[in-house]
C-alpha cells in the first residue's frame, strides 16, 4: 500500500500572526504573545506602558497590526476536515459577545486619558482633530480588517473594490465605513475652523476631496485590476494542486485496492484486509494532520497496529490519550507493545484488539486487550519466551513494569507501565 | 418500541444502516420512521415523527449534526452521533452540543442496536475512542473544551470509568472491575457527560437557572 505523506517534513518559518480567535482589538497582542512564547498578559502590558510613554506603544500596535497577517491563511487542516467546513457541514465558530467588554474598557481608558490631557495642558489647537482624525482612520481600517478576514475565511469569492472595504455589508460595517468617514472630515474642518476663518475650511475640505477623487480615478482602475488578476490567479493555483492531490491520492491509494478487491472477490480475507488498510489510510488522509512516526508514541502506536491489522486480519482499535516524543527511554515500552499485540492476535483468536495508551507527565501506560480465548499466566511454561522474555524481562530491564492478566475465556489484557524521567540538561 | 430517525447526507450509508438495524434487531425492537438528509430536512422530520432516538452524522450540509441539535432545542428526542470523522474536536462538539454518545462508522450492527437501546433508555454511550477524547479534553489536550477550573474536574472515579471505557471494557466489566453496580457504572458516565456538555460558563449557567439554583 502506497502512502502520500511526504517523506521530508518541510521546513517550517516561524512567522507571527494575528490571532483572530482571542481578539480584542485586531489581536495583535495576542498573535505576537503566541509568537514570543510570552504570557499575552506580559504583552499587553508592555503595550499599555509603550502607550503611556508618549504614544509609542499604540502606535507600534497599529504598525503590527497593519503589517502582521491574519492567521486564518496559514491555519492547514486535514482536507476531509478543511472540505467539511467549506461546505457548510461543521459549525462555524461564532465570535462572542462577551468579548467587547475589554475593548469599552480600553476605549473608556482612552478617552479619560483625553480628558486628563485637556485639563492639564488645556484646549489645544491641534489635539482634538488630531484625536478625532485618528479615531475616523482607525474605524475605517478596522471595517477593511474585517473584511479581509472574511476573504480568507470563503475562499470562492472574487473581490470587488466594494467588498474590499465593506465585506458580506451589513449595517454594521456601512457605519463603521461612514462614521470614520465623517469623523475625518469632522477633523480637517475642526483644524481649518480653529486655525483659520470658515473659508480656509471649506477651502481644505474641498481641496482634500478633490486630491481623493483624483486619485481614485487615476490609480481606482488599475488598483482593480491587479487585484482581479491575483485572485483569480491565485484560486486557480489552489483549485489545480487540489485537483492534483486528489487524482494523485485516489490513484494510489483507493483505485489500486479496489483493482485488488475486483481480483480477490472470491477470497473474503483479502478482500476485508484490503477494505480495512484502505480505510486506515483514507481516514488518516482526511482526518488527521500527519506526523512522522519517530516524532510522537502515538503515531509508533497507529504504525504498530496498522501493521498488525495487516499481518494478522485483525482489527486494532487504537486510543491515545496525550503523546510525547519518542526518546529512548520509551522505545521499549513501543517492542513490548508489538509483542504483546502479535501474541494477541496470533494466539486469542478474536476478531478485535483494543490499544489504549495514556501519557501523563510522570509515565506512558499501554494497555494491550483481547477478548480471546486466555490462559493461565502461572501455569505458563518456561519456555515461552515472547511474554517472559519480550515483555516482562524487556520492560523490567529498562525500569519499567509489565502485568498480564488472563482468564481463559474471557479473554487477556497486558498493562505495561514506564516511568518517564524528568529531562536534565 | 424505539422510533429511530437516521440522519446521514449519504444515501447509500442511511440504506447500509437500515438494513443492518432490521437485520439485528429483534423483530419489533426498532422502528425507523425516518431519514434526512440535511439539517433541515432533519428538523423537520424530527419535529414531525418525534422519534426516541436520533442517529446524527457530525458532518451534515448546513451546519452540522449541532445545529440539528441547536434548532431544536425543546423536543426531548435523545441524539446519538454516528460518525466517520475521527477529529476530536468535531466529536467532542457534537457531545457539548447536546448528542447522549458516540459510535464510530464500523461498528457493527448489534452493537449499534444496542447503543440505541441504551441511548434510548437514558445511558450515556461512550465508545472507546470517545472516552479517549474525553480524558484528553479534561486533560486540556483538545482545544475544543475550555474546562471549567472549580467545577468540571473529573473525579477519581469518574477518570477510572472513562479509563476502563477506553481500555476496551464492557459496562458490565467495568463494574466488575470496579467493585460498584452497573448501574453506578451508568450513574459515573451521565455525569461525565452532564460536565462535557456544561464545560463552559455560560452553558454551566443556563443550566444552574432552568433548575432554579441561582
Amino acid at each position: 500500500m502506497t502512502s502520500t505523506a511526504p517523506t521530508l517534513a518541510p521546513h517550517e518559518t516561524r512567522r507571527a500572526t494575528r490571532d483572530t480567535a482571542g481578539t480584542y482589538l485586531g489581536g495583535v497582542a495576542s498573535g505576537l504573545a503566541r509568537h514570543l512564547g510570552l504570557p499575552v498578559l506580559w504583552v499587553r502590558i508592555g503595550f499599555m506602558i509603550g502607550a503611556a510613554l508618549g504614544g509609542a506603544g499604540i502606535a507600534f500596535y497599529a504598525g503590527l497590526w497593519m503589517v502582521l497577517p491574519t492567521d486564518e491563511r496559514f491555519s492547514d487542516e486535514a482536507p476531509g476536515l478543511a472540505s467539511a467546513t467549506r461546505t457548510g457541514k461543521r459549525p462555524q465558530e461564532a465570535r462572542k459577545l462577551g468579548d467587547i467588554g475589554p475593548t469599552i474598557a480600553l476605549g473608556a481608558l482612552g478617552i479619560g486619558i483625553v480628558l486628563m490631557f485637556e485639563t492639564a495642558f488645556g484646549r489645544g489647537a491641534l489635539f482634538w482633530p488630531l484625536v478625532i482624525g485618528i479615531v475616523g482612520v482607525a474605524l475605517i481600517w478596522r471595517q477593511a480588517d474585517e473584511a479581509q478576514r472574511e476573504r480568507w475565511i470563503d475562499s470562492s469569492e472574487r473581490i470587488n473594490p466594494l467588498r474590499a472595504l465593506f465585506g458580506a455589508g451589513g449595517w454594521a460595517s456601512y457605519a463603521r465605513v461612514f462614521a470614520g468617514g465623517a469623523l475625518i472630515f469632522v477633523a480637517l474642518g475642526t483644524f481649518a475652523l480653529t486655525s483659520g476663518g470658515v473659508g480656509v475650511a471649506r477651502e481644505i475640505v474641498i481641496a482634500g476631496l478633490l486630491g481623493v477623487i483624483g486619485i481614485a480615478i487615476t490609480l481606482g482602475p488599475w488598483i482593480f485590476r491587479l487585484a482581479s488578476d491575483l485572485v483569480d490567479e491565485r484560486a486557480e493555483r489552489v483549485r489545480s494542486q487540489e485537483r492534483a492531490d486528489v487524482a494523485a491520492h485516489l490513484h494510489d491509494s483507493v483505485l489500486q485496492t479496489l483493482a485488488l478487491i475486483q481480483k480477490n472477490s472470491h477470497d473474503p480475507a483479502v478482500v476485508s484486509r484490503l477494505a480495512r488498510s484502505q480505510e486506515r489510510d483514507l481516514r488518516a488522509w482526511l482526518f488527521t494532520t500527519p506526523t512522522d512516526s519517530g516524532e510522537s508514541i502515538a503515531a509508533a502506536l497507529r504504525e504498530l497496529s496498522a501493521e498488525i491489522e495487516d499481518a494478522w486480519g485483525v482489527d486494532v482499535e487504537t486510543v491515545t490519550v496525550g503523546d510525547t516524543p519518542v526518546p529512548e527511554t520509551v522505545a521499549p515500552i513501543v517492542h513490548a507493545t508489538r509483542e504483546a499485540l502479535t501474541n494477541a492476535a496470533k494466539h486469542a483468536g478474536a476478531p478485535k484488539i483494543d490499544v489504549y495508551a495514556e501519557v501523563s507527565p510522570s509515565a506512558v501506560e499501554i494497555f494491550v486487550k483481547d477478548r480471546g480465548v486466555g490462559f493461565d499466566p502461572a501455569a505458563m511454561p518456561e519456555d515461552r519466551h515472547g511474554v517472559r522474555g519480550s515483555i516482562v524481562a524487556r520492560m523490567e530491564r529498562h525500569g519499567g513494569h509489565a502485568e498480564i492478566r488472563s482468564t481463559a475465556g474471557v479473554g487477556t489484557e497486558v498493562v505495561l507501565k514506564m516511568p518517564l524521567q524528568e529531562e536534565r540538561s | 418500541m424505539t422510533r429511530v430517525v437516521i440522519v446521514d447526507d449519504h444515501a447509500m450509508f442511511r440504506a447500509g444502516v437500515r438494513a443492518e438495524l432490521q437485520g439485528a434487531a429483534a423483530p419489533g425492537a426498532l422502528d425507523i420512521v425516518a431519514e434526512a438528509e440535511d439539517v433541515p430536512t432533519a428538523v423537520a422530520a424530527i419535529r414531525e415523527h418525534r422519534p426516541d432516538v436520533v442517529l446524527l452524522d457530525v458532518h451534515l450540509p448546513g451546519g452540522g449534526g449541532i445545529e440539528v441539535m441547536r434548532q431544536l432545542g425543546g423536543v426531548d428526542a435523545r441524539f446519538l452521533a454516528l460518525s466517520v470523522s475521527d477529529a476530536a474536536e468535531d466529536v467532542i462538539g457534537t457531545i457539548r452540543g447536546g448528542a447522549r454518545g458516540y459510535v464510530t462508522k464500523t461498528i457493527t450492527g448489534t452493537e449499534l442496536v444496542d447503543a440505541i437501546r441504551r441511548v434510548a433508555e437514558g445511558d450515556a454511550v461512550f465508545s472507546p475512542r470517545l472516552a479517549g477524547f474525553v480524558l484528553d479534553a479534561f486533560a486540556g489536550s483538545i482545544e475544543v473544551a475550555a474546562v471549567d477550573e472549580d467545577l468540571d474536574r473529573l473525579t477519581e472515579r469518574e477518570r477510572e470509568v472513562m479509563r476502563l471505557i477506553a481500555r476496551g471494557y464492557a459496562y458490565k466489566e467495568v463494574a466488575k472491575e470496579l467493585f460498584i453496580s452497573v448501574k453506578t457504572v451508568e450513574t459515573h458516565m451521565s455525569s461525565v457527560l452532564r460536565k462535557l456538555q456544561l464545560s463552559s460558563r455560560h452553558e454551566l449557567t443556563r443550566w444552574a437557572s432552568d433548575r432554579r439554583l441561582l
